[in-house]
């Protein structure tokens, strides 16, 4: 594999509720067309690590940058700006938007923005990509969760992200369903996609993952390809306890 | 020391009709705009029972509190509950609960102005009062010590006893205070209900020394949003400083540059908080 | 343009010309009704163009409208300035104070804005008879123009086809999409790369040049301005429901909840004018049980159902 350049590197990332040291000098890179897995344990802080690259959250000490963009202080609207996108943990659609409209969101105040006629076409033509080419004029409160969920991470791509972050893209989904989402998500890897994407489902993490970081207690605790950090002794244990 | 004096006791006052507010938002969820005009109608009570038989206020704010509390617990059960029933987030709610309270208390100016529509005044233990030197109206320092004994009371009720328990618990968590077995619903309704009976407890110590008329319960329920907003929500500790604080402050302001701009005073101390603690003046700041 | 736009800009232009058309055939009580009605549906259009996709309830029509009026009103009598350089002095006053109050509040929860706009006009109400009563000595603010009720109808009409036109081209632009985005979600406006709070400031801002342009216009009705008149926490609640009771999620909702309104209003004021506040109070309950869309909303659940 040749090595690529780093698109993203966060360095000695902290983050501090109160007494709380929800995230402890993180440092990773993720690199170009890099499919990048955060896994860990619940309140690992796995989700918190993506808020604050997003700017959801602020960062308390540490660093991120994006190319040769610092995104550490900026707030959450100028970091998608630079071409960060992302999706949440708890599927989130614009419920007054009609199907399309929520697709142009995406693209309307991106980096590469569109507006009118053409975001017009260039949505329709992602909902297509994705399968929801059908259901563009649906009422938008009858779409199924998966349909939802494309639906978000439809919005997301339409601006072209330089870096896509998934937060448990895939988790709520039936079985059958997660084998479609998983499939999707693979098709944007293959399409030279850069994602970092925080996961509980192992079977996602093994078979989308180039590398992953492994978090416990905000901490990380292995780096590697998906078997190398699976095997390694530390992660089971945090997985499994002391016994 | 006239202003420090006579500043703390109007903040004490402050402090309860705050409280009352405090428990209705913080608990309940409902910014409830008609709280002046609650405390209002506990002046209005006081105004009529002394006028009319000599009763002292103090007696009457006995009457007061269970009277505002069946008010507000129907006021919350059948207009309120419908509207968190129905609304499907906590914007929404906010937005109905906001112009149903607006509803409410313009209903209820509109009842009062049309059986009062003068000021409400009277002279209640208008005799002076000498303490650390200075000299206060006796009403003033009954009202405050009323005040004091009703926010301690309450203090001890939300902190010792097993309903205030359940109380706290659903304002610091409406869902979880709901898994773990508490009718949030009845604590809703509750804490609503109690906070009315505190506003208008309240009304009826203010009206004392303040003279209210029937549509100046807006300016109040201003007041009472400053100070939980400085305060921090849901901290009664916090909302009680920022209460001595605006007493202070506007008395300050009455007394060197003019009665006139005692709201303007409250406005610049809310732009403060807003600017630099929006968080409250205790609460952490959380993002 | 689509051919249902096309339409629409057809209806407008009929029902502009007609409004256009009153004072020639109707004057005294009528024209003074359509006058005030004009007032409000520059007002409540305007007010929607915020307060309808954010949801936030500004209440600060009554200090824009008092600015409005109180500048010319100060500026006719203290400083010999001519109407027309104060309607439009006094706009441009309201549109910074706006944005300083926007920036100020609109940054956080909604309720905190909500809540500043509530006392607002009392505020400066109090400011402003301080200042008047210290330092300009208590005279009388005159507004003696050669206006006649007619001719005021027909400015606040222009005003509204103004507010109308500009509801429209914000309502295509991106910045109403991204308010419109706001309004549903403010944490997903943000990750797709929306200022929030300059957008909401933006829209607050123009909100409050209208109201203050409408409460210049006015002026010269009153003839003699006082603060505790034009200052009026009433009005911002007026604008308010007359929006609510048409419907604030179509452009042209406000106008169907004045006229009705302004009709009842006048008609409650002149029988039972001690009961005005209590019908205000009943219809903001009615509002929020009954017809939470507004009319429109109403008639397009009706038309929906018969369409099914």
């Amino acid at each position: 594999m040749t090595p690529r350049d780093t698109i993203l590197q966060v360095t000695n990332l902290t983050k501090r509720f109160g007494g709380l040291v929800a995230v402890n000098d993180l440092t990773f890179q993720v690199r170009e067309h890099e499919v990048m897995g955060i896994i860990g344990p619940n309140g690992s802080g796995k989700s918190t690590t993506m808020n604050l690259i997003s700017g959801a959250l602020k960062v308390t000490g540490g660093s991120i940058i994006l190319e040769d963009h610092d995104l550490t202080s900026l707030p959450p609207h100028k970091i998608a700006r630079f071409g960060v996108a992302r999706t949440f943990q708890l599927v989130r659609i614009l419920p007054h938007l009609s199907v399309v409209e929520n697709v142009i969101a995406g693209t309307a105040f991106a980096h590469k923005a569109r507006w009118g006629a053409e975001a017009e076409q260039f949505a329709e033509a992602l909902l297509e990509r994705l399968e929801l080419g059908d259901k563009k004029n649906q009422d938008i409160g009858s779409l199924t969760y998966i349909d939802q969920k494309r639906l978000e991470l439809a919005r997301a791509l339409a601006s072209e992200p330089e870096i896509l972050l998934l937060d448990e893209w895939l988790a709520g989904l039936n079985p059958s369903e997660l084998r479609i989402g998983i499939e999707l998500i693979s098709q944007l890897r293959e399409e030279g996609r850069t994602i970092i994407l925080v996961e509980h489902v192992m079977d996602a993490i093994r078979s989308l993952c180039d590398r992953c970081v492994v978090m416990n207690s905000g901490k990380k605790i292995a780096e590697g390809t998906p078997a190398e950090v699976l095997s390694d002794k530390e992660v089971i244990r945090a997985y499994l306890g002391d016994e | 020391m006239d202003i420090l004096i006579s500043g703390l006791l109007l903040g004490g006052t402050y402090a309860l009709m705050a409280m009352g507010l405090n428990l209705q938002y913080g608990v309940a969820r409902i910014m409830n705009l008609a709280n002046g005009e609650m405390l209002v109608l506990g002046g209005l009570a006081a105004f009529w029972l002394f006028t009319a038989s000599a009763i002292s206020p103090l007696i009457t704010a006995l009457v007061v509190a269970p009277l505002a509390f069946a008010g507000n617990w129907l006021i919350y059960r059948y207009l309120l509950l419908p509207l968190v029933r129905r609304s499907k987030n906590q914007g929404q709610l906010e937005v109905d609960s906001i112009l149903a309270t607006f509803g409410i208390s313009f209903a209820l100016v509109g009842v009062m102005v049309s059986i009062h529509g003068e000021y409400i005044t009277y002279s209640y233990l208008a005799d002076p009062f000498s303490i650390l030197g200075s000299t206060v109206a006796l009403n003033r320092l009954v009202a405050f010590l009323a005040a004091a004994t009703i926010g301690a009371a309450l203090y001890i009720w939300l902190n010792r006893t097993y309903a205030g328990t359940a109380v706290r618990a659903v304002s610091v968590d409406t869902e979880a205070a709901g898994l773990v077995g508490i009718n949030v619903d009845r604590i809703s309704a509750l804490a609503f209900a109690l906070g009315g009976a505190v506003t208008a407890v309240g009304g009826t110590l203010i009206s004392t020394f303040i003279t209210l008329d029937a549509s100046i319960g807006v300016i109040f329920t201003m007041k009472a949003l400053i100070i939980i907003i400085m305060g921090g929500v849901g901290d009664i500790r916090g909302a009680i400083i920022a209460a001595l604080i605006l007493g202070l402050v506007e008395t300050t302001v009455a007394t060197v540059i003019d009665p006139g701009l005692t709201l303007a005073a409250a406005y610049v101390i809310f732009l403060a908080v807003l600017l630099f603690r929006p968080q409250g003046l205790f609460g952490r700041r959380t993002s | 343009m689509n051919s249902g736009e096309m339409k629409f800009l057809v209806i407008g232009v009929v029902l502009a010309l007609g409004a256009a058309s009153i004072p020639i055939v109707s004057d005294g009580y009528w024209l003074s009704i359509a006058t005030t009605a004009m007032m409000y549906i520059a007002l409540s259009t305007s007010w929607t163009l915020f307060s309808g996709p954010t949801h936030l309830i500004a209440l600060s029509t009554g200090a824009f409208f008092g600015i409005g009026g109180y500048l010319v009103g100060s500026g006719m009598s203290d400083y010999d300035q001519s109407f027309w350089l104060m309607a439009i002095i006094a706009p441009v006053v309201a549109t910074i104070l706006a944005m300083l109050i926007g920036l100020a509040t609109l940054r956080l929860s909604g309720v905190y804005f909500v809540i500043f706009t509530l006392g607002l006009a009392e505020m400066i109400r109090n400011l402003v008879s301080w200042v008047q009563n210290n330092f300009l000595g208590s005279r009388g603010l005159y507004v003696l123009t050669d206006f006649t009720e007619a001719h005021i109808y027909w400015m606040l009409l222009s005003v509204a086809t103004i507010v109308f036109l500009a509801g429209w081209l914000i309502n295509r632009s991106r910045l109403g999409f991204a308010l419109r985005i706001i309004g549903n979600d403010e944490q997903v406006a943000r990750h797709v790369g929306i200022n929030t709070a300059w957008s909401k400031v933006i829209l607050f801002m123009t909100t409050g040049f209208f109201a203050a342009l409408v409460g210049a216009i006015v002026a010269p009705r009153y003839s003699y301005i006082e603060p505790n008149v034009v200052f009026s926490p009433q009005l911002s609640f007026l604008v308010v429901i007359m929006a609510l009771l048409g419907g604030i999620h179509r452009l042209w909702g406000p106008l169907v909840g004045v006229i009705p309104f302004t009709l009842i209003w006048e008609a409650i004021s002149i029988s039972f004018p001690n009961s005005t506040t209590l019908f205000l109070g009943l219809s903001f309950l009615l509002i929020v049980y009954f017809i939470p869309n507004g009319f429109v909303g109403l008639f397009e659940n009706l038309t929906g159902r018969m369409r099914k």
